[in-house]
């Protein structure tokens, strides 16, 4: 007769201290900042702010004041607005366009990495191609042939993000699929669809969160270095980047035009960070075992 | 031509003919194992013992088609699984179960026990949920597990025995015919391997399985198999009906192996110099018989000519041209 | 009567992790005389592994040592950094389990004897080299020229045991702590390095401490045994003694789970019920009591003392040890 073990004891009941929650002050602080100037973006129309595009030819760069709460650029629109519906493009395109790698960059590492043999070869090599393409080339040629706009430019900047995505999941996936449950699942009659869905994506989807976390600030950078250079969105819809471009002429004179964009920028791209990263040191399943 | 069918009055489940599996190695070829023929019949439990490198884990890996042989033909219940490919194998798959050696690692880190166990019903495609947790919570308490405290759990927060029983569980809710059993419990502590093999033990009693039982621990070889197959570098040297291999083995490396297991018992004194060498590298092993490179009875015959499995005056097999014996 | 080389006095170690102050080595006492060896015997967690690390002042930095660790007479808590790194290989040597991991892979074997005989013991290069090679003849390596220009990964695991072994005897070290030295190796080859090891023990009248979880391996080699469980040590005898008359269930119960290769297969094994205990969580009582038959309220409650009532050599902690008549078991 087998000696059995009902489980009953408390001793098997021991406290996984669930993600032990970096409860330090800068992660909440940045979810709040991703929260707020979210919510702002979202809301914006409803708002009780100013247009963005209004012109007030007689208050040129006016410092902050009861009317202006963060003044007004060069040509008399208010800041704080601008700054609002900035972020909206911002988020936007800093969003959606890493979905796209993520989606399909995901897709195609996590499959390489499965399949391998010629597959993998030629999802690699296709990759590391588009890997090659200079980036701005590559978005300077595609606005100009289709145009300026939020879509054409997520599209640009989305697809630049797949190869990156397809890295991740393809090396993730390969240190998993020689694992034994993946062997395990195999043996078990499971077909390839499931597995892939089944057994790999749910240990691949937390790093691939992760590094989409640190892509969308990747992103929005990206997305105001074109702005920048005034390929991205065209005005007068404002954006962070051409924001700081604009207020490169009044440096001198009122150097908050330059540096109000700058700084939300700033902030966005490190609260974004700061989450991505938490995410990336909670990816580990396992508290350490002793 | 089945070796050892002195033994097997019936058709045997498995029937393992001349199995080879061989693959590149930085330009060589690593030979892991080399026409190996075997038979286990149903109801009864092979052991198969051997020293790492020697090829048993790949044999058994080799067996459920996860790793195509390079050559040989594998016959289970009449059906030949070295010819089935696509779906038809993952049909087949359902009959024949595997445990492996890291329980821990069997098991994905992300899924909770429940859904895990739950796994192999929903891919032959039981769809009535009422149906499947009745399942999961009959294997679940047959392997010692109380359903309603693991369920939702994660691998994560059990030890290895537990695991291992999950991985048990996993295996026998399809009610396989047979199971391969990698090592199951090398990774365990001793006081949990004990458990582990006694549930084995009962298992098989209990759902009427056939083992294939793979270790390198001989003393835990013996106390579940009715025979031993002992392979030694992709060859097996003997084969026979356990407390005969044991009591009288045929074959110098099974001998070896006997003498060199460290007994819990201090006045027996461990034999000193027993064994020679290391084994060689399966990347070049050696001509003819390959344990003659430690063998102390190896000669010039050895060299030249592979040695076949060929039945002894006890009924046991051995694959040496000087057998112990026959003095 | 001489004095112990090794003197073990209520060492504790604890460790901080986020579910609590962990107590790996419960106020352990042990001495080893020179030319002695040592077993340690236990499962995992039973804190054998950070016994040894505190034996060798190796115990990772957030771990707390108390208790007292003497070392031919030297307190070894006392020590500075500088003394203990000059005693590591002329006086106090370790091989570990893992000899790909002990061993550095980027360097070469010869790079790695040499560079300890001249730390320590102020060789010349070529001295040195001339010793390296009797050095891994010595453990068995056959070829040793081409060994020293080959790198750990160019050998087998055996062979990399063996020059693991060959460094830590480079120095003639007076204690070798052996940390499961064969755990991750084949049976016929652990034969061999357990040979070696003792071959190389009773030659330079070295002291050692052989940790390990096979009671198998301690049961032909060792002089005394040391069996732990949670953090403490419940047994602890001459070998013979040990094993012929053993007092503690625990042990009685972990030689019994061992199958025998004197039984008849399918055998059912008598089997310790239950888990080894969650070192954050000590039980007030005895920690081998829930997986115990014999206990009752008592051992529930108090913890029992290491002693040796009957003074014949025996410690054992358990308030109802087995008979020492009917104990003969297990054999």
């Amino acid at each position: 007769m087998a000696v059995l073990e009902i489980e009953g004891d408390t001793a098997l009941v021991s406290p996984v201290p669930s993600r032990r929650r970096r409860t330090n002050g800068l992660f909440v602080a940045a979810l709040v900042w991703i929260a707020l100037i979210g919510l702002a973006a979202i809301l914006a129309d409803v708002l009780p702010i100013m247009s963005p595009t209004d012109m007030d030819m007689l208050g040129k760069r006016e410092p902050p004041s009861a009317e202006h709460l963060l003044g007004t650029d060069q040509l008399g629109r208010d800041m704080l607005s601008r700054l609002i519906y900035g972020a909206r493009i911002s988020l936007t395109v800093g969003l959606l366009a890493p979905v796209i790698g993520l989606v399909v960059g995901g897709a195609l590492g996590m499959i390489a990495g499965y399949l391998g043999g010629r597959f993998e070869a030629l999802t690699v090599g296709a990759v590391d191609v588009l890997l090659a393409f200079p980036p701005l080339v590559f978005a300077l040629a595609v606005t100009a042939y289709l145009g300026q706009s939020v879509f054409n430019l997520t599209l640009v900047i989305g697809v630049l993000g797949i190869p990156a995505f397809t890295r991740v999941a393809r090396a993730t996936t390969l240190s998993l699929t020689q694992r034994e449950f993946v062997v395990a699942a195999c043996t078990l009659g499971a077909t390839h669809t499931r597995i892939l869905l089944r057994e790999l994506l749910p240990n691949v989807m937390l790093p691939l969160l992760a590094f989409f976390l640190l892509a969308v600030a990747v992103t929005i950078v990206v997305e105001g270095a074109l702005s920048f250079l005034g390929l991205g969105v065209p005005p007068p819809a404002p954006s962070w980047g051409s924001m700081i471009g604009e207020g490169r002429e009044s440096l001198d004179i009122a150097p908050w035009l330059a540096f109000l964009p700058a700084g939300f920028m700033f902030v966005t791209v490190l609260a974004f960070n700061i989450v991505g990263d938490t995410l990336r040191a909670l990816t580990d399943p396992r508290p350490g075992a002793l | 031509m089945m070796p050892d069918s002195a033994a097997m009055p019936v058709a045997p489940l498995l029937s393992v003919e001349r199995l080879t599996v061989e693959y590149p190695v930085a330009g060589r070829i690593l030979s892991a194992v080399s026409d190996v023929s075997l038979s286990v019949g149903r109801g009864e439990t092979l052991g198969l013992v051997g020293e790492s490198g020697c090829g048993k884990s790949t044999l058994g890996r080799a067996v459920l088609q996860l790793r195509r042989p390079t050559a040989g033909k594998v016959m289970f219940d009449g059906t030949e699984l070295t010819a089935l490919g696509g779906e038809a194998l993952r049909l087949m798959r359902r009959r024949l179960q595997l445990i492996f050696q890291d329980p821990i690692a069997s098991l994905n880190p992300r899924r909770p026990i429940g859904d895990i166990v739950a796994e192999p019903l929903i891919i032959i495609g039981i769809t009535d949920r009422a149906e499947r947790e009745r399942r999961v919570r009959d294997v679940l308490t047959a392997v010692g597990l109380d359903p309603d405290l693991v369920w939702r759990r994660l691998p994560h927060e059990f030890s290895g025995g537990q695991c291992q029983r999950v991985c048990i569980a996993r295996a026998l809710i399809l009610e396989p015919e047979l199971v391969i059993c990698d090592e199951p419990v090398s990774a365990l502590d001793v006081s949990i391997r004990a458990q582990i093999l006694n549930l084995l033990e009962e298992m098989k009693r209990r759902y009427g399985l056939t083992l294939l039982f793979i270790a390198h621990d001989l003393a835990v070889v013996k106390a579940v198999s009715d025979r031993i197959a002992v392979m030694y570098l992709g060859r097996l040297c003997e084969i026979g009906p356990t407390e005969q291999v044991f009591g009288s083995p045929a074959h110098p490396y099974t001998a070896l192996l006997l003498e060199a297991i460290p007994l819990p018992d201090p006045t027996i004194v461990p034999a000193t110099n027993v064994a020679v060498g290391e084994p060689p590298s399966p990347l070049d092993p050696p001509s003819g018989c390959r344990f003659r490179t430690r063998c102390p009875r190896a000669d010039a015959l050895c060299a030249e000519k592979i040695p076949i499995l060929r039945p002894t005056a006890d009924g046991q097999l051995v694959a040496c041209h000087h057998p112990l014996t026959e003095g | 009567m001489t004095s112990p080389l090794l003197s073990l006095e209520a060492v504790s170690v604890e460790l901080p992790t986020p579910r609590g102050m962990l107590r790996a080595v419960d106020k352990v006492d042990l001495n080893l005389m020179p030319g002695r060896t040592l077993g340690i015997v236990g499962e995992s967690g039973c804190g054998k592994t950070m016994l040894s690390r505190a034996i060798l002042q190796l115990l990772p930095k957030r771990a707390q040592l108390s208790g007292r660790v003497t070392f031919d007479g030297r307190d070894l808590a006392t020590l500075s950094a500088e003394v203990l790194r000059r005693l590591r290989g002329p006086e106090l040597a370790v091989v570990f389990q893992d000899p790909m991991t002990s061993l550095n892979p980027v360097l070469t074997i010869g790079t790695q004897l040499v560079e300890t005989l001249q730390a320590h013991l102020g060789m010349g290069g070529a001295t040195a080299i001339r010793r390296s090679v009797e050095l891994l003849a010595a453990v068995g390596i056959p070829a040793p020229e081409q060994r020293l220009r080959q790198y750990p990964h160019q050998l087998s695991g055996g062979m990399r045991q063996r020059v693991a072994i060959a460094i830590a005897l480079s120095c003639e070290p007076k204690l070798l702590v052996a940390d499961e030295p064969t755990t991750a190796l084949d049976v016929t080859v652990q034969a061999q390095i357990l040979d070696l090891l003792a071959r190389e023990q009773k030659r330079r009248h070295m002291s050692m401490i052989l940790i390990t979880h096979d009671l198998g391996v301690v049961a032909g080699r060792t002089d005394e045994v040391a069996v732990m469980y949670a953090g403490r040590v419940v047994e602890r005898a001459p070998t013979s003694r040990l094993f012929g008359h053993m007092r503690m269930p625990y042990t009685e119960a972990l030689l019994a789970a061992i199958p025998k290769l004197e039984s008849p297969p399918h055998t059912p094994l008598p089997a310790i019920a239950g888990r080894p205990p969650d070192p954050t969580r000590p039980l007030p009582g005895c920690s081998f009591a829930p997986r115990c038959r014999y206990a009752d309220e008592q051992c529930r409650q108090a913890k029992p003392p290491l002693v040796d009532p009957d003074r014949c050599g025996g410690l054992y902690a358990c308030w109802h040890p087995l008979a020492p008549q009917a104990a003969a078991m297990g054999i």
